[in-house]
């Protein structure tokens, strides 16, 4: 099985350098892209079917293509990497920064050729202290080796990259509210349209991509799209996925699969299946603002549109497993509490709606549980869907909530009429 | 226009809109919060919410926020859907589980958006029940009361604050549900707008703090429509009044001056009408027999005395019309000094005689290139400022424009805009506010602005500007290839050169076929009336005929001249003057010397017309009858010349005043004569829930007193009278059915932010000429003597002479100092002693103060300070080292 994300990762925990990944064939896609056209390197990963591993899943090569390209268009454009993982049980792109920096930082120059950027930033998250050492230490050494600055591997294409540290608030993740953290204004989400790709980063095109999505690029180039296409198990997309378990599983860890492995396998064979005295009762499949799903749903393939079918989204591709003697009240009241902390605090039904959720999910805990309360815990997960709320945070939010009332509701129930968690003895 | 269906009927709306300014100028009823009719839509309260769809089979429709929804052919809405009556009421619910339930004692209760909007949504019991966040108050200074825990989160303020009006010490804090909207830490909001907050806010927790010292509900006000008298521009207010005292000022809309808006000056600094030092009885010096004032002074104008009248800029025209009738149009003299009469005579040259349109105070944002000459106009004209900081988006909104997005859409736009400017040119002699949204800025004495203004008309006539980017080369080439260009400018240096500069740059872009503007700003709120009026001359050519010309009497009215004129000259023309006759509303320096006292009322007290900075004639009415002998001005000259016991009603003096003059016909049409009615009614000055009116006296008497009549206007001083729409001239407050607070304003609007309905009031006197021509091509003459030229500073708070008497204005006023650069102070080898000798035509020892943006050979006194008053700006002269 190809693994081309993570082969190279070394076990002992150390970053590849520069020698290393040349070694292994780093920067060979690079110098590939920059012998062909901008519109051919696009192309090419269109053809690929690369789709976003932020969690949405929108082709790459499509969205690049909304780019304004030629004479008349911005000579500034910008690449951001979002890197700001946040997501509750994410832990991916971690991995692939500390562990592969370069892989990163090549695939953002190839597309930052594809769409004519000139310059280039990677949004960390604040905790990976780590990862902005090594991201560090690999800028340096690529501009050194003249892979980023003026006129990269002698050719007319120069970009620079430089490094942000954000200050730690999941909005960040959102793309238009990192734009806004970029500029240093309020980490709030903007209006779409205009779409960043048009009027971005300091009103420039840009295009923010998730660290993952860049870092399949390089791959694409030296292996071609046919190859991309080939190891995946998937109908909607290319390339390999990681996908991740934590939770009550024997082995939690991060796997590098092909696109479409079934959770089924992922749990059981790569996770090592459940911990002795452990059952599945059900599963967040692609981080914590995902849909549960239960262990009926096991043989559905991990990608874009069978999760979608069966009622959840793949998210990040990283599973939080839920056993059978955790409290889904509880675990929801986690969640809650988390999006309502980082809420940007501008639309209402975000700002307003989850905390007082959060309150009700924390008065059912505490046996304070009133019957009208599963009400109004399901009008909470109506007033914040997709739409009526200015972004995707709350609607978000509300998707472990209104699937734990589908799939738990006899706990939800249980815990108002016996006035106590009976998790909690 | 474009066919849309709300609730499955049809209806044509204009292109452009959004479906909210669609529902609102159709007389729907939908609440909102955050989009604001001057600010626009951003979607961030959701309170807006429709139900959408996609076409008439579509049965299930989508929740959209129809701020944020395009009203184009074909759309279809509606709002009576349960899904989006269920999501506006919840999400008012969610608003409330916040806000505090203390209506009953809160300021805004009566005229609160949130309230309004809660009925509306149809919300009424809270489930929430679980602690409440609370946040801590900051003391905002004298002007804003500030109650956090109010606070709906609808971001208005900010976007007001920081956005439109550019401040920088307010912002938002924190995040999620702890968003906090205030100071970094507790003190004076600075910006010159923050009073807008008051109304911008759509609950309480930014309330007038000058209101709050004698506060009364909305509904217990008595109202009229006033014209504000604190500078030139003629903002247009609502004045109200309980017990005898004016409560507090609030803008009134009027879609071609000030809009939803007004400066701090202008809405806090009514506070001198209550002040202690009102004259309000009529008085005769050395007589403490006060019974017949009045007879005396008829009897002493009777035995036809020679008289010489002084006018005031600060009086309505009908007053000054009628000083003018009383003395003789030879005898009539201005009450300014010559300087400052001269340079408001060269701008009413321009206005006149050139061919260059003057913009109404709202058209200003509609220029995309700028170019100040000499006038801080934040501090002489604060409005004008604030319409200048919208006119540097214009060409940056361009880009968005390009993008397709629509002009409501300010959360789309500020993203393609960015921190983008327009083109935009100062030259001044020292910083301004403006600056910061300069492109380029030029410091310099009146001669070296004279000559840089003159490079820049040159340049442009000749085409011949070069690429470097010196100031003149810049803005002469920003001009020429602008579209729609501006030149502002005005009286602030009192320079007849700079005006004249401005009127020839103005002249040559009119010449290039530019839609070029030109807007001047005056000194005060009828300046311009004034110079219309016509007048035998300055306050210096009075005081030289009284020294050749003995036992005259002079009529001052509302005029100081220790204010107006220096120590020597006032005392000397009082002396010379037999007798002196004083119409004034307040006490000061004058009062003491006048012969016979009539107590004039304030804007409060009387009726009137100004003329603003544009030639616009506005009316402002009487908004109570006060207890006690002041009248109108004009009232008592009336009474004078006619020898009569009570005054011929306002509408007769104005066609007195109009058959005279030809260059004021058009105020007879400026509002409804004062026998208007509607059906048979008059128009209430108060509201149908006014309370108390059987008792508000019944301490005095038990007996309801009989309303006074109002023979000046068609209002009547009670709640009796058509409590409809009245016509757009005598709004006296804005209420509709379910709408008690400002907002209701969109129902007085043919369309939401449009006109009101039956036009804005007011008209414009003066237009320019296609044939116009207000070139000046005499040689610039600045004199020169001394070392250093001495100019005034202007401030919007301290420059005004009534609004600086205002409590809250006090304490703004800042320090009287001289302002100089550290370069001046080297010069003549200060050392370290704290204050400064200024020498000249005037002397005075002040703080020193650093700027040093100032030219070596500049230095600035405060305009209108205690310690400064009187003095004849510009003039030159030395700096003295104790």
């Amino acid at each position: 099985m190809e693994r081309p994300l993570t082969q190279h990762i070394k076990k002992d925990g150390t970053p590849l350098s520069l020698k290393e990944y040349e070694a292994t064939g780093g920067y060979e896609g690079l110098k590939k892209a920059l012998k062909m056209t901008p519109a051919e390197v696009m192309n090419l990963v269109k053809d690929s079917k690369l789709r976003g591993r932020g969690g949405a899943g929108f082709p790459t090569g499509m969205k690049w293509s909304f780019v304004p390209m030629g004479e008349d268009a911005p000579t500034l454009k910008y690449i951001v990497a979002n890197g700001d993982e946040m997501e509750p049980g994410t832990f991916k792109d971690r991995l692939l920064i500390e562990g592969n920096p370069h892989q990163l930082i090549e695939g953002m120059i190839i597309s930052g050729f594809a769409i004519g950027a000139s310059m280039s930033y990677i949004f960390l998250r604040w905790a990976y202290h780590e990862a902005a050492r090594r991201v560090l230490v690999a800028l340096d050494e690529a501009y050194r080796a003249g892979y980023l600055g003026k006129n990269i591997l002698g050719s007319s294409y120069s970009v620079d990259m430089e490094l942000h540290t954000s200050v730690g608030r999941y909005i960040c993740g959102e793309e238009t509210a990192l734009l806004n953290a970029l500029e240093g204004k309020r980490a709030n989400p903007r209006n779409k349209p205009p779409f960043p790709q048009v009027s971005g980063l300091f009103g420039k095109p840009t295009i923010v991509n998730n660290v993952e999505t860049y870092c399949n690029v390089p791959h694409i180039l030296t292996k071609g799209a046919q190859w991309y296409m080939s190891i995946s198990k998937s109908e909607g997309g290319g390339g390999t996925k990681l996908y991740g378990a934590s939770g009550k599983v024997k082995r939690p860890a991060i796997w590098e699969l092909p696109l479409g492995t079934t959770l089924g396998e992922i749990i059981e064979e790569y996770a090592g299946g459940m911990q002795d005295g452990y059952k599945l009762r059900g599963l967040l499949p692609g981080g914590a603002s995902t849909d549960f799903l239960t262990p009926e749903h096991l043989n559905i393939k991990m990608d874009f549109e069978e999760v979608a079918k069966a009622g959840s989204r793949m998210g990040t591709g990283t599973i939080i497993v839920m056993d059978d003697k955790t409290c889904p009240v509880g675990m929801c009241l986690n969640l809650e509490q988390f999006f309502a902390q980082e809420s940007c605090g501008w639309c209402t039904p975000c700002r307003e709606g989850l905390p007082w959720t959060a309150k009700i999910l924390m008065a059912l805990e505490e046996g304070k549980g009133r019957p009208e309360d599963i009400g109004h815990l399901t009008f909470q997960t109506h007033y914040n869907a997709p739409g009526n709320t200015f972004c995707a945070l709350a609607p978000g939010a509300m998707e472990p909530l209104q699937s734990a009332l589908k799939y738990f509701r006899e706990d939800f129930d249980e815990h108002i009429n016996s006035h106590r968690c009976k998790y909690h003895n | 226009m474009a066919k849309i269906y709300i609730d499955n009927k049809e209806y044509q709306v204009p292109d452009g809109k959004n479906m909210l300014e669609a529902c609102l100028s159709l007389g729907k009823d939908l609440t909102y919060f955050c989009w604001h009719p001057a600010m626009h839509s951003v979607g961030a309260c959701r309170q807006c919410a429709v139900t959408a769809f996609r076409d008439e089979n579509d049965t299930k429709g989508r929740i959209v926020m129809a701020c944020m929804l395009d009203a184009n052919e074909g759309t279809r809405i509606s709002i009576d859907d349960q899904k989006a009556k269920d999501f506006r009421a919840g999400n008012i619910e969610a608003l409330m589980i916040n806000h505090p339930h203390d209506c009953p004692v809160c300021d805004e209760g009566g005229e609160c958006h949130l309230q309004d909007m809660t009925v509306m949504s149809g919300h009424n019991y809270r489930r929430y029940r679980f602690k409440k966040r609370t946040h801590m108050n900051q003391d905002l200074g004298p002007f804003i009361n500030h109650e956090m825990n109010r606070c709906i989160q609808c971001y208005r303020c900010v976007r007001f604050y920081n956005d439109y009006a550019g401040g920088k010490d307010f912002g938002v804090f924190a995040s999620a549900g702890r968003v906090y909207f205030g100071r970094s830490e507790p003190g004076t909001l600075e910006n010159e707008f923050s009073g807008n907050l008051v109304e911008v806010c759509p609950t309480g927790v930014f309330t007038d703090k000058t209101l709050r010292k004698h506060f009364t509900r909305k509904w217990d006000l008595t109202s009229a429509p006033s014209i504000c008298h604190q500078c030139s521009v003629g903002c247009n207010t609502l004045a109200s009044e309980r017990y005898g005292g004016l409560r507090r000022i609030m803008s009134r809309f009027n879609g071609d001056v000030n809009g939803y808006f007004l400066c701090d000056r202008g809405r806090f600094g009514y506070e001198y009408v209550n002040d202690e030092k009102r004259l309000t009885r009529a008085a005769q010096k050395n007589t403490t027999s006060v019974s017949d004032v009045l007879t005396s002074v008829k009897a002493h104008i009777a035995s036809r005395p020679k008289m010489i009248g002084i006018g005031s800029p600060r009086a309505s025209l009908e007053s000054n019309f009628m000083l003018k009738q009383l003395v003789g149009a030879e005898n009539f003299y201005n009450g300014i000094p010559a300087n400052e009469h001269s340079a408001v005579n060269t701008v009413l040259h321009v206005l006149q005689h050139g061919n260059v349109r003057t913009p109404s105070l709202k058209e200003i944002e509609t220029y995309d290139t700028v170019f100040v000459l000499g006038e801080d106009v934040t501090n002489t004209a604060p409005m004008i400022a604030l319409g200048l900081r919208q006119t540097v988006k214009t060409l940056p909104r361009e880009k968005a424009y390009a993008l397709k997005i629509q002009h409501w859409n300010d959360a789309a736009i500020r993203e393609v805009v960015q921190d983008d400017k327009g083109p935009f040119f100062i030259a001044t002699p020292n910083t301004t506010r403006l600056e910061e949204i300069a492109t380029s800025v030029y410091h310099g004495n009146t001669a070296n602005l004279v000559e840089t203004a003159k490079q820049i008309e040159a340049a442009i006539k000749s085409g011949g500007w070069s690429q470097d980017s010196d100031f003149v080369n810049q803005a002469a080439k920003a001009l020429a290839g602008s579209k729609k260009p501006l030149i502002v400018s005005g009286t602030g240096l009192l320079s007849c050169e700079i005006i004249q500069c401005a009127a020839n740059i103005a002249g040559v872009l009119k010449a290039a076929s530019k839609d070029v503007g030109l807007v001047y700003s005056v000194p005060e709120a009828n300046s311009m009336g004034m110079a219309m009026l016509g007048t035998a001359g300055s306050l210096d050519d009075a005081v030289k005929r009284t020294a050749t010309e003995d036992n005259m009497t002079a009529v001052i009215l509302e005029t100081d001249v220790f204010y107006r004129t220096d120590r020597k000259s006032a005392s000397a023309f009082l002396k010379n003057c037999n007798k002196k006759i004083l119409l004034d509303t307040t006490e000061n320096e004058t009062t003491p010397e006048a012969d016979f006292i009539l107590p004039a009322g304030t804007f409060a007290e009387s009726d009137g017309t100004l003329v603003n900075n544009e030639g616009r004639a506005q009316r402002y009415y009487q908004v109570f009858k006060p207890n006690n002998e002041m009248r109108s001005s004009w009232a008592w000259l009336d009474m004078l010349i006619h020898q009569s016991d009570e005054a011929r009603p306002f509408d007769a003096i104005v066609a007195e005043m109009t058959d005279a003059l030809a260059v004021f016909s058009k105020i007879k049409d400026l509002a409804p004569a004062a026998n208007f009615r509607i059906g048979t009614q008059k128009i209430p000055r108060q509201t149908h829930r006014f309370s108390g009116r059987t008792s508000i006296d019944a301490a005095i008497d038990v007996h309801e007193p009989k309303p006074p009549v109002d023979a000046d206007s068609p209002m009547s001083y009670t709640m009796e009278g058509f409590h409809g729409k009245q016509p757009s001239a005598d709004i006296t407050y804005f209420w509709a059915p379910g709408w008690n607070s400002v907002q209701s304003i969109n129902k007085y609007q043919i369309e939401v932010g449009g006109p009101l309905h039956g036009g804005n009031p007011g008209v414009r006197l003066i237009e320019p000429g296609e044939n116009g021509k207000a070139a000046f091509k005499e040689v610039y003459k600045i004199p020169k003597a001394g070392a250093v030229e001495i100019l005034p500073l202007w401030n919007i708070f301290g420059s005004g002479e009534l609004s600086s008497k205002s409590q809250a204005v006090a304490k703004r006023v800042p320090v009287a100092s001289v302002v100089l650069s550290e370069q001046t102070l080297e010069k003549v080898h200060h050392k370290g002693a704290e204050q400064i000798t200024v020498q000249g035509n005037f002397e005075v020892t002040l703080p020193i103060r650093i700027d040093n943006s100032l030219p070596a050979d500049v230095v600035l006194l405060p305009y209108g300070a205690n310690e400064t008053k009187g003095f004849h700006f510009p003039f030159y002269g030395y700096i003295k080292s104790e």
